[in-house]
């Protein structure tokens, strides 16, 4: 028994001498050449789903690094992303600002917003955290409808914008460039989080996710990083609300219900929840299920959409990715094992 | 070898972008969705979410093209309606009207529902030039035919509906105090707006409001607050379950105001039933719909017709539900207007009809309610009928009343 417990990570070490980077960044390579070779392959109206899929990749991967890497629950993410939309289309209505200056300003103001919301958070664990985030996603929509804020949030009726054209004279159309200022975003935010996951920050996240005791002994500071986390977790949704407002071109406060907050949940959980490509797995899952329900049955798309997710947490327990790992393990393990004999 | 990667890729990427700039200069279409057999009509509606006690209007929508397709369709062609969920989310319906438009090439919309939703998609529809027709909203501000030209509402406005009540209300009862209870959305906020245009400058002196969020427990406190202000008249703009609890409340304070009630909450099933059809006797309402649970229906032509339909296309659906009369009249609206077209269904003259309605009945509406249209009325149904509930079911008070629409 024991050996078998202490035979993956020989392996892994193995396999991965056996895996050269040259095979990844091939990989990655290729990823990238497809999702910028995309918008031309598809028409215009399957482009902007794609942007949704991009948009709801960051919102997720946000979700990500606070819920998979640092344990905790948030049901309230849509409040995040509704704060970025608005942020965006008030600037945008209101104000001057180009609508690609407006995408960091919505970035930072979630920022702030999730470090504060962080702060009290850190009294709270899991069920109850997991509370006062669906809480925060319920009061969104009605305090985007209260009546003092009217002349900025355009109370009910919401917001109207101008769709932007691609800058410089580039021979794309709306559609097109809207796509890959998304993908560029992406890709910007993916690194980005790669970096942060992957050095002493993610380190600590995780420890703090795994034994908060045991982190905190070790000297890391639980209340920063937790607080910190939120924060980076609320800066990824509010950037992916803030394209979303310049996606749709349009926000308003039944834009943002808590069903939102509940499709990123369950999106990430999909994708695989402690992974950065898993949110782009569970983006495309919630962007396109909803579709197939609905062509599979009018009386109950609601219904089908979850057996879709009951069945596919029984296939795949870890997420979409973790079947992916799972096959990558067992491939090298067969390389490695064929290598010895 | 990432710069000589990037390198490659941009010089890929360019080559794509002169091929496809080519390309998009040749496609050209005359009339997207119509060909010499068919033509296609788009909707959205809420099948999932929240609000999916909507979507029977659309299901019995596809029905009705049924019926009119098994009838020989319309100037020889079959009508195929697309209908596509939104789940009542604004960027849903978006995508799914863009895929209605672009992919589907569908010829028009029809009676889209939500009115965020519709909000959501009005600009690009304009931008396209699609007809968009009929919306499954009372929200006043869709029928601005000046600036959004392919864009038509069809039921009377919640605004036109209090505008109605506020002349009724100077006509009885001309020193009224008249206290409003609305839920805080734009259902509920047309009503104070609607009555400010008739009250004028006396708004503020004749009007109190309250309002209510949907998540509130009760309204018990505001109708409390509204009869300590020393009102005689109430209008209460809340949906059903609200409107139930209001009208128990006033009977429970023994508070005996002129009374009024939002059409959209007459339901004698869902309101006045729960609320104790004693305690609801002189409420005020207005309609344009017809009552199934009216006896005197029994023997109407309209009505008749409608059961048959029912019966045929919809078999087990629940006939005491007033959201298929209103969809089986607004399915006939735009028949007529397919009509009309007599075989020229270009997006400009499916427009043109549609804005050229004249004082045309429809068999689920009320007796005297027509509806008109012209290129500067997108309002097409501006009538209401005053009605009193009388202990069993709701009496006609006094003749159609016109709201003036805008």
């Amino acid at each position: 028994m024991k050996a078998m417990l202490n035979e993956t990570p020989l392996v892994e070490a193995v396999a991965n001498r056996l895996s050269p980077p040259i095979w990844r960044w091939l990989g990655i390579a290729a990823i990238l050449a497809t999702a910028c070779i995309l918008p031309f392959a598809i028409s215009g109206y399957h482009v902007s789903q794609f942007s949704q899929v991009l948009i709801y990749a960051i919102a997720m991967l946000g979700l990500n690094i606070l819920t998979g890497f640092n344990g905790q629950i948030s049901l309230g993410h849509g409040a995040f992303y509704a704060i970025g939309a608005y942020t965006t289309a008030i600037l945008l209505d209101k104000t001057g600002i180009p609508y690609w200056a407006t995408v960091p300003i919505a970035g930072a103001i979630c920022l702030g917003a999730g470090f504060l919301f962080g702060l009290p958070a850190l009294r709270l664990e899991g069920l109850y955290l997991a509370l006062a985030t669906v809480a925060f996603a319920v009061a969104t929509p009605q305090i985007l409808k209260f009546k003092g804020f009217d002349s900025w949030t355009g109370g009910v009726q919401g917001i109207q914008v101008d769709s932007p054209a691609a800058p410089f004279g580039l021979p794309l159309n709306t559609d097109r460039w809207i796509y890959y200022f998304c993908l560029i975003w992406a890709v910007a935010l993916v690194i980005i989080a790669r970096n942060l996951l992957s050095g002493r920050t993610g380190r600590a996240m995780i420890a703090i996710r795994d034994h908060p005791l045991a982190a905190a002994t070790m000297g890391v500071d639980t209340a920063l990083y937790k607080s910190l986390t939120f924060g980076i977790s609320a800066m990824y949704t509010g950037i992916a609300g803030a394209l979303g407002a310049v996606l749709s071109a349009y926000v308003s406060p039944d834009s943002f219900p808590v069903l939102l907050s509940i499709k990123f949940l369950v999106g990430s959980v999909v994708g695989g929840i402690a992974s950065i490509s898993g949110a782009f797995i569970g983006a495309l899952f919630i962007e396109f299920t909803p579709n197939f329900a609905d062509q599979i049955s009018k009386a109950a798309p609601d219904a089908i959409f979850g057996i879709f997710v009951i069945a596919l947490m029984y296939l795949m327990p870890t997420g979409a990715i973790g079947i992916f790992n799972f096959i990558g393990v067992r491939l090298r393990r067969w390389a490695v094992a064929k290598r010895q004999y | 070898m990432p710069r000589e990667g990037n390198a490659r890729k941009g010089a890929l990427l360019a080559t794509v972008l002169f091929a496809l700039a080519a390309a998009t200069a040749a496609v050209a279409d005359d009339t997207p969705g119509v060909t010499a057999t068919e033509i296609k009509i788009g909707n959205t509606d809420a099948y999932s979410g929240p609000a999916s006690a909507y979507s029977v209007i659309a299901k019995l929508e596809s029905a009705f093209f049924k019926m009119v397709n098994d009838q020989g369709g319309v100037a020889g062609r079959e009508i195929n309606f697309i209908s596509l969920d939104d789940g009542y989310s604004p960027p849903k319906t978006l995508e799914q009207v863009r895929r209605l438009i672009e992919q589907d090439r569908v010829a028009l919309l029809f009676n889209t529902s939500g009115t965020a939703c519709n909000s959501a998609i009005e600009k690009y529809v304009n931008q396209k030039q699609v007809p968009h027709l009929f919306l499954g909203t009372g929200a006043d501000k869709f029928g601005d035919y000046q600036h959004y030209p392919w864009t038509m509402g069809f039921q009377p406005s919640y605004r036109t509906e209090a505008q109605i009540y506020a002349k009724y209300i100077l006509k009885v009862k001309p020193n009224a105090k008249i206290a409003i209870l609305y839920q805080n959305d734009d259902f509920g906020k047309d009503y104070p707006t609607g009555m400010k245009d008739v009250l004028g400058d006396n708004f503020d002196k004749m009007v109190v409001t309250a309002s209510y969020e949907t998540t509130d427990p009760t309204i018990d406190s505001q109708i409390t607050s509204l009869q300590a202000a020393g009102a005689d008249v109430l209008l209460v703009a809340a949906s059903p379950k609200f409107a139930a609890q209001a009208i128990r409340k006033a009977h429970d304070l023994d508070w005996k105001p002129l009374f009024f009630m939002t059409y959209t909450s007459t339901s004698i099933a869902s309101v006045i039933n729960p609320a104790g059809a004693q305690n609801a006797i002189g409420i005020i309402s207005a309609g344009f719909v017809k009552d199934p649970a009216d006896p005197n229906s029994r023997n109407d032509t309209g009505m008749n017709e409608w059961r048959d339909f029912m019966a045929k296309y919809m078999p087990g659906a629940d006939t005491t539900d007033g959201n298929y009369l209103f969809a089986y009249a607004v399915s006939k609206a735009m028949l007529q207007v397919l009509k009309q077209c007599e075989g020229n269904f270009t997006r400009e003259n499916i427009m043109k009809q549609a804005a050229n309605l004249h004082d045309l009945e429809l068999p689920t509406l009320l007796p005297g309610v027509r509806v008109n249209t012209s290129p500067t009325n997108y309002h097409p149904i501006r009538q209401l009928q005053l009605g009193k509930f009388d202990g069993t079911h709701w009496v006609p008070l006094g003749d159609l009343v016109t709201g003036a629409g805008n």
